[in-house]
């Protein structure tokens, strides 16, 4: 036995035993891990899913030692090919780190130093872990490195720096240097999170790819469930520092046995836009196999609660839009100029109280026709009627009045709130700005608002910085409606938040259109969340609508070749589910 | 970038322009009349009083003054002092001594900012790091004419290190203590500002990126952590510098050295518009270029930065 060294005789190639961490925090250590435990074998592809604040992220730094903060390892073995890394020195992490242990992080955008040139971060790769030596066969080895994690024309790109890269690119960049060196096993935290779906699946068809042709095992870590049915062999649900459940990944989906694992496939949209499509035609008969009691929201209820309002709306457009144009003029240098038309040539009309999604990838100009819509910009041509009215020819008054009645949500609840502004003055200040209501009206207004998104009247005393991102965006939700408008913009307004959350939100978004009888332009890059909340699709591409119909054509028979490409990159569209 | 510089020094006309007006208004509404200053005790001869308010152009109106003032400094003559020399010559022998000084001082402070910034950053709540926070406190809290002395008293005097003032030689030698002296006065808030810099970078996603790599400690620390943190730093370094250049007055006065403190501050009392005046345009203009340098230092340690309007 003298001779077989600890690689030969573990078991697998990673084992957790009882893995607790904890945050020195002002009142004492805080644990987000309370005994962990899994293994992952050589080769095979393991999914970590749950909420953010679940722990997910903080194994996976735990593994490589690599905790943020003041974060530490207080209990349990993190077994690497038999070597408790919680408990090697600096020297031995150093070297399992980069060479055995590849890690590729979560936001590409944050991730690569912005000083350096990315050839310069992928060549001190090479160089640490000793995959090539002298300087021209170092630079080589970093060109094969880009070129393999699918960046193109590598050699040229190099020089450049990590802000002249689109997100997607740098991720490219982050896997590249994290599989550099063959690894037994590549972390990768919510490598796609950041990106647009139709990126997303090139680069996890990559990273499939890559891992199998080398025999890599993968531990991937995520928060969208379809996604990691998908991608992995073995699922893991954490929830609140804890795994509630762990096996195969069917079987998970199809036979959840926990209470939080059924809500948060009740919650992933990607998965219910699969539930609602394959079972349209009696959508009445699903509705008792989803558990009650475990779903505390369901976003079928939202689905069917938006087909039955659909029915009693009133006809006739609050939005109608036509051959809206916009061209902006971009600096190539020196003082020329060069068109850029982001809006082409736009066409739509949303009739009152229904919903239009304005889908698209990034780029696609859906938001600059929000800003449009909104008046923050002006057209180029083209003409806007809102309620009857053509909108860019309104001033003063009238323009007003105009704002008054159409209200935006924007994507980031962090930056769309003042961080100095308590709640209930952030909520009455379009109240205030209008001067509707003395103040003991409009203090009225903000709790029956706050009442409205379903938030306790005490939160209006509290500050942006207190909340979470769900509260931040029922807030900015309850600032639009607070003058009672007739259409809300809403513009990305729940791609920054977790599952959960999300679903809420679509949910509150589909009972109050019901209740008040809104109208709802919808722009996301997300379709899965489509199917959930809209009646009618637009599909963008390069500042072009493609594609424009009902949401039930659009995802039953698309005809264009860029919405059928949209739809095959939802994450688990391709799962059967226990239905 | 060159456009980026053009424009720049473009701007720096209206503020040259409008400094020496305001200060040239200023000197003009000091009280008292400067010639009689120079008389002392003695009752003036008026016949002589005449010919020096004529030499000078105090007889005149204030804005033929100012003008005249202007036109001969467009064509680089800055005016006669009141003990007859030229301005200019004042000028060549005085900017250099203070501009080495404050060289030398601004390289001790970068040498100690940095190293001592960088330790307590990454040992954050340590020993040094307390050490290092009482000490700025005291430095920022002593005025520089006591730090002064008691450099002067410990190292000069008692232990004769270096010499106690710096007289007509201005050798590195020499003017190294008045350096030292003078780099402690802005270096606290230096050192503190490294410190937060390095704090910051240190929990920065690219640096754990960087540990991820596999790159040892001692690469990170210098490439990725010190690196990143100089950029805020290089500002505060180029805003020390005009300070030094502008305060080291009370430094030149108690070390002797014949620097523009020194003199500045002599033609003041002595209400010498010409040479008052002169030396600050000199100084604002100086204080212009070094920030412009500065901007341009950024767009090197930066690359996101690019000077293209």
């Amino acid at each position: 036995m003298s001779g077989t060294t600890a690689a030969q005789t573990a078991k697998h190639l990673l084992e957790i035993k009882g893995l607790e961490v904890g945050f020195k925090t002002q009142n004492g250590v805080v644990k987000a891990l309370k005994g962990v435990d899994f293994t992952i074998d050589a080769g095979e592809t393991v999914a970590i899913v749950g909420e953010s604040g679940s722990g997910k992220s903080t194994t996976a730094a735990a593994i490589i030692n690599l905790l943020p903060g003041s974060g530490q390892i207080l209990a349990g073995e993190v077994l690497f090919e038999g070597k408790d890394l919680a408990k090697a020195s600096r020297k031995e992490l150093e070297d399992i780190r980069g060479k055995r242990i590849g890690y590729v992080p979560q936001d590409p955008m944050s991730n690569l130093n912005p000083v350096w040139s990315v050839g310069f971060q992928v060549e001190e790769t090479v160089k640490a872990n000793g995959l090539a030596a002298g300087r021209k066969a170092v630079h080589a080895k970093a060109v094969e490195v880009l070129e393999n994690a699918g960046l193109p024309d590598p050699g040229k790109r190099m020089r450049q720096y990590p802000h002249q890269f689109s997100g997607g690119m740098r991720q490219r960049v982050l896997i590249g240097i994290g599989l550099a060196s063959k690894p037994r096993l590549l972390i990768a935290d919510e490598p796609t999170s950041a990106l647009d779906v139709t990126v997303q699946r090139r680069i996890l068809d990559h990273l499939d790819t890559l891992t199998r042709d080398d025999g890599t095992a993968l531990l991937f870590i995520t928060h969208d469930l379809g996604l990691a049915a998908e991608r992995a062999e073995k699922l893991i649900v954490m929830y609140k520092g804890r795994i509630v459940e762990a096996g195969p990944s069917l079987e998970i989906l199809q036979n959840p046995l926990h209470p939080y694992t059924q809500r948060l496939i009740a919650a992933a949209p990607s998965l219910a836009s699969r539930r609602i499509q394959s079972s349209s035609e009696h959508l009445g008969s699903i509705h008792h196999r989803v558990d009650d009691a475990a779903s505390s929201v369901d976003l079928i209820d939202a689905a069917e609660l938006r087909v039955e309002h659909v029915a009693t709306a009133a006809a006739g457009p609050a939005i109608e839009v036509d051959g809206l144009t916009k061209v902006f003029k971009l600096r190539t240098g020196g003082l020329k100029t060069e068109d850029f038309t982001a809006v082409d040539n736009v066409s739509f009309q949303v009739p009152k109280g229904t919903t239009l999604a304005l889908v698209g990838e990034s780029g696609s100009g859906k938001s600059t026709v929000a800003k449009l819509l909104l008046g923050l910009e002006k057209a180029t041509s083209g003409a806007i009627t809102i309620d009857g009215r053509r909108s860019e020819k309104l001033a003063g008054k009238e323009l007003l009045a105009l704002r008054r009645s159409m209200q935006p949500v924007f994507q980031d609840p962090y930056g769309s709130l003042d961080p100095l502004v308590n709640i209930g003055a952030t909520i009455s200040e379009p109240m205030r700005v209008h001067s509707v209501g003395d103040r003991t009206s409009r203090r009225e207004r903000v709790f029956e608002l706050l009442d409205q998104v379903a938030l306790p009247k005490a939160i209006a005393g509290r500050y942006p910085n207190e909340l979470s991102g769900g509260q931040r965006q029922r807030v900015a939700i309850a600032r639009a409606l607070a003058l009672k408008p007739d259409i809300v913009v809403l513009d990305e307004a729940v791609s920054a938040l977790d599952v959960l959350v999300q679903a809420q939100i679509l949910k509150l978004l589909a009972d109050l259109q019901g209740e008040l009888g809104l109208t709802y332009l919808f722009i996301t890059h997300d379709l899965a969340v489509v199917r959930v909340i809209a009646d009618n699709v637009a599909v963008m591409q390069k500042g072009r609508i493609v594609e424009q119909a009902t949401t039930d054509e659009v995802f039953d028979s698309p005809s264009q070749q860029y919405t059928r490409e949209l739809l095959d990159a939802i994450p688990g569209a391709g799962i059967k589910m226990g239905l | 970038m060159l456009y980026y510089i053009g424009r720049r020094l473009l701007q720096a006309i209206p503020v040259l322009l409008g400094t020496t007006f305001i200060i040239y208004f200023m000197v003009f509404a000091m009280p008292g009349d400067p010639l009689l200053g120079l008389f002392g005790d003695k009752a003036p001869n008026p016949a002589l009083l005449a010919r020096l308010q004529e030499q000078y152009a105090l007889d005149q109106p204030f804005f033929v003054q100012y003008l005249n003032y202007l036109g001969n400094l467009v064509q680089g003559n800055f005016g006669i002092s009141f003990s007859g020399q030229p301005v200019n010559d004042i000028l060549a022998r005085t900017f250099p001594v203070t501009l080495k000084l404050a060289v030398i001082a601004i390289f001790i402070e970068m040498v100690l900012a940095l190293t001592i910034g960088l330790i307590s950053g990454l040992r954050k709540g340590g020993i040094f790091d307390a050490t290092a926070l009482v000490v700025s406190l005291l430095l920022i809290s002593v005025p520089i004419f006591v730090l002064c002395f008691v450099g002067q008293f410990f190292f000069a005097v008692q232990l004769g290190w270096f010499s106690p003032t710096v007289g007509s030689d201005t050798s590195f030698g020499k003017l190294l203590l008045p350096a030292i002296v003078l780099s402690l006065f802005v270096v606290a808030t230096a050192i503190r500002l490294t410190r937060a810099s390095v704090i910051e970078t240190a929990n920065a996603d690219f640096v754990r990126t960087a540990y991820s790599k596999g790159l040892s400690r001692r690469r990170v620390v210098p490439v990725h952590i010190l690196r990143n943190s100089l950029i805020p730093v290089t500002t505060q370094l180029g805003a020390d510098f005009g300070l030094l250049i502008v305060g080291a007055t009370v430094t030149e006065g108690i070390f002797n050295v014949p620097g523009v403190g020194n003199t500045l501050y002599q033609a003041v009392i002595r209400g010498e518009r010409p040479t008052v005046v002169s030396f600050v345009t000199v100084m604002v203009l100086l204080y212009l270029v070094v920030n412009i340098l500065i901007d341009l230092l950024y767009a090197v340690l930066d690359p996101r930065i690019r000077y293209v309007k």
